[in-house]
């Protein structure tokens, strides 16, 4: 009976496991191949890869995709950090009454759906346009400033700061410290592991961002990674090999970041569920 | 008493420049999008129309297909994923299991990938002449090829089908953390009582779980009723509209028809409605034998 019990878990989970891990061997051996032996379902690596990525890059700017997704990624994160992490060490360090009703206010926004934000936004930055163009409708910072701070990160940073011995903090005002600055020297310092696990969400959403950039954004020269995946998948006359080829360049960075930054990952995953 | 005010003063100094971007790109485009909904007319030239959105959304065919849709989604994609997710987690809790980090690594993979790229995979494979198509034509277990982007009926099953692969592992880590907490003696207790797995499963594990349960369930179901990048990039919403989604006709009707940006705010409510309504009831369920 046990040992019925054990084959039975072993077979669902490489089940789980191959059909959670086909799409990826796909796409690995497809960009190795050329387009008319993927449509014929090839499962064996091909010859055709530095021509598909001679193919994506000379054609298809995924030079500028990459930089441009790398930009956004980049610095909405560093911003997401500095700001959400003030804001939780805010509410938490300094509580009081009127803190702690703003904070309930600011929750409310997580229910917001950003369907809902889509059409107001648009117009916002429309309207951003006519006084500062540089950071207006088509540009990268119009793509970067709405996840600049998010009502979870604060509330992320503010329950991992509940762990933070706050006797550290009376330490730093006896050795004569300015309060930002014991947070900046005291603070920062010892919630590495917090911000890895921020950094790497953060990270991940705004690579992977597709609906608000479709809408900001209009140029060709300004489009992300997934704006280039999506128009090239919806092409009447697809080249599968570079398509693939795409994916898989547009995969590697959030795939990195998660093969070795596993562990805060999963950290920062399960730790915004607790308390 | 001096110096403590002087502090709260300090800590509103921290939270500012949060408050103030939250407030910006949250809570204003929210409030606009309220004033929006009752007005109308193409373009920039809107005129206040009190409640006439929300009485042609009740009767725009395309519109209640849409919300069909979504609830479709919903109610079948949400319970079939935090079922799997949990069992899976059951499995990989397991003491002796051997090839754990392969297995629990292999699950969770699909949650790294982006929405986009997935979905454009997820349309190749289950095309006409596609590898999944031509595997279980090769099974036998069907005799024509399926018309996974055609039929309305398959092209809902691949939406639903394609989101489980995304999000099941993603589930599945909250399930394991939560596992690790539980006492094993329980366990212990309950099989010298003579509870087999199912019953474990049914009157130890989920009653244990019940919170990740409903965080899971809620951050679903969220998820699902803004659904877009999936229908967007696997089926275009068709055929004929059988895969559109709330959140993808707002932004039709917003972006790729003559823009209507009146209406749209209207339809948008119907999502934070159906959020919130939920939400409510998930909580109900959920919280209160906690």
């Amino acid at each position: 009976m046990n040992k019925l019990k054990s084959i039975f878990t072993y077979l669902i989970l490489s089940v789980a496991a191959l059909v959670s891990l086909f799409p990826f061997l796909w796409m690995l051996i497809s960009m190795t191949n050329k387009s008319v032996d993927i449509t014929q379902g090839s499962l064996m690596p091909g010859t055709h890869l530095f021509e598909n990525l001679r193919n994506l890059f000379e054609n298809y700017n995924v030079g500028s995709a990459l930089f441009n997704s790398f930009f956004i990624a980049i610095i909405a994160t560093v911003l997401c950090l500095v700001i959400s992490s003030l804001a939780g060490y805010g509410f938490e360090v300094y509580r009081s009454k009127g803190k702690d009703i703003v904070f309930t206010i600011l929750l409310l926004s997580m229910m917001i759906p950003f369907a809902a934000l889509m059409v107001p936004l648009f117009r916002l930055f429309g309207d951003i346009s006519q006084v500062f163009p540089a950071i207006g409708v088509d540009t990268l910072y119009a793509v970067i400033l709405p996840y600049v701070t998010t009502a979870f990160f604060v509330f992320f940073f503010r329950q991992n700061t509940k762990m933070f011995t706050k006797d550290l903090i009376e330490a730093g005002r006896i050795d004569g410290l300015s309060e930002i600055g014991i947070f900046f020297r005291i603070y920062m310092p010892s919630m590495k592991n917090t911000l890895a696990a921020a950094g790497i969400i953060s990270f991940m959403n705004n690579w992977n961002n597709y609906l608000w950039p479709l809408v900001i954004i209009q140029s060709p020269e300004n489009q992300t990674i997934p704006l280039l995946i999506s128009n090239l998948g919806s092409g009447y006359t697809p080249d599968y090999g570079v398509i693939y080829t795409a994916i898989v360049i547009g995969t590697i960075p959030t795939a990195l970041v998660f093969f070795f930054l596993q562990r805060y990952f999963v950290e920062g995953m399960t730790g915004s569920v607790k308390g | 008493m001096k110096l403590a005010s002087n502090k709260s003063l300090i800590g509103w100094f921290f939270i500012l420049i949060a408050v103030i971007f939250i407030t910006l790109f949250y809570f204003y485009p929210m409030l606009q999008a309220l004033i929006l909904s009752f007005r109308s007319g193409m373009g920039v030239n809107l005129e206040f129309v009190g409640l006439d959105n929300y009485i042609r959304l009740f009767n725009d065919p395309v519109a209640l297909t849409a919300i069909r849709n979504t609830f479709i989604y919903l109610i079948i994609q949400v319970p079939i994923m935090i079922l799997l997710a949990m069992f899976f987690s059951v499995l990989l809790n397991n003491p002796n299991l051997k090839f754990k980090g392969f297995f629990r690594t292999a699950i969770f993979l699909p949650a790294v990938i982006s929405l986009v790229a997935y979905s454009v995979i997820f349309k190749y494979l289950f095309s006409t002449d596609g590898i999944v198509n031509k595997f279980l034509l090769n099974l036998s277990v069907i005799s024509e090829p399926i018309e996974w982007l055609m039929d309305p009926f398959w092209a809902k099953v691949l939406i639903i089908i394609a989101i489980t692969w995304r999000w099941t592992g993603y589930n599945m880590i909250f399930y394991l953390a939560a596992l690790q907490n539980v006492d094993k003696s329980v366990y212990e207790a309950a099989r010298i009582d003579g509870a087999n797995s199912f019953q474990q499963f049914f009157y130890i594990t989920i009653p244990m779980l019940k919170p990740i349960i409903l965080f899971t369930a809620i951050t679903s179901t969220i998820g699902t009723l803004q659904l877009f990048d999936e229908p967007m990039n696997i089926t275009r919403g068709g055929p004929g509209n059988e895969t559109l989604t709330i959140s993808q006709y707002i932004y039709n009707l917003s972006f790729e028809y003559t823009p209507d940006f009146g209406y749209a705010a209207a339809v948008s409510f119907v999502i934070v409605i159906l959020t919130v309504i939920f939400s409510m009831i998930q909580f109900r369920l959920g919280g209160d034998r906690k």
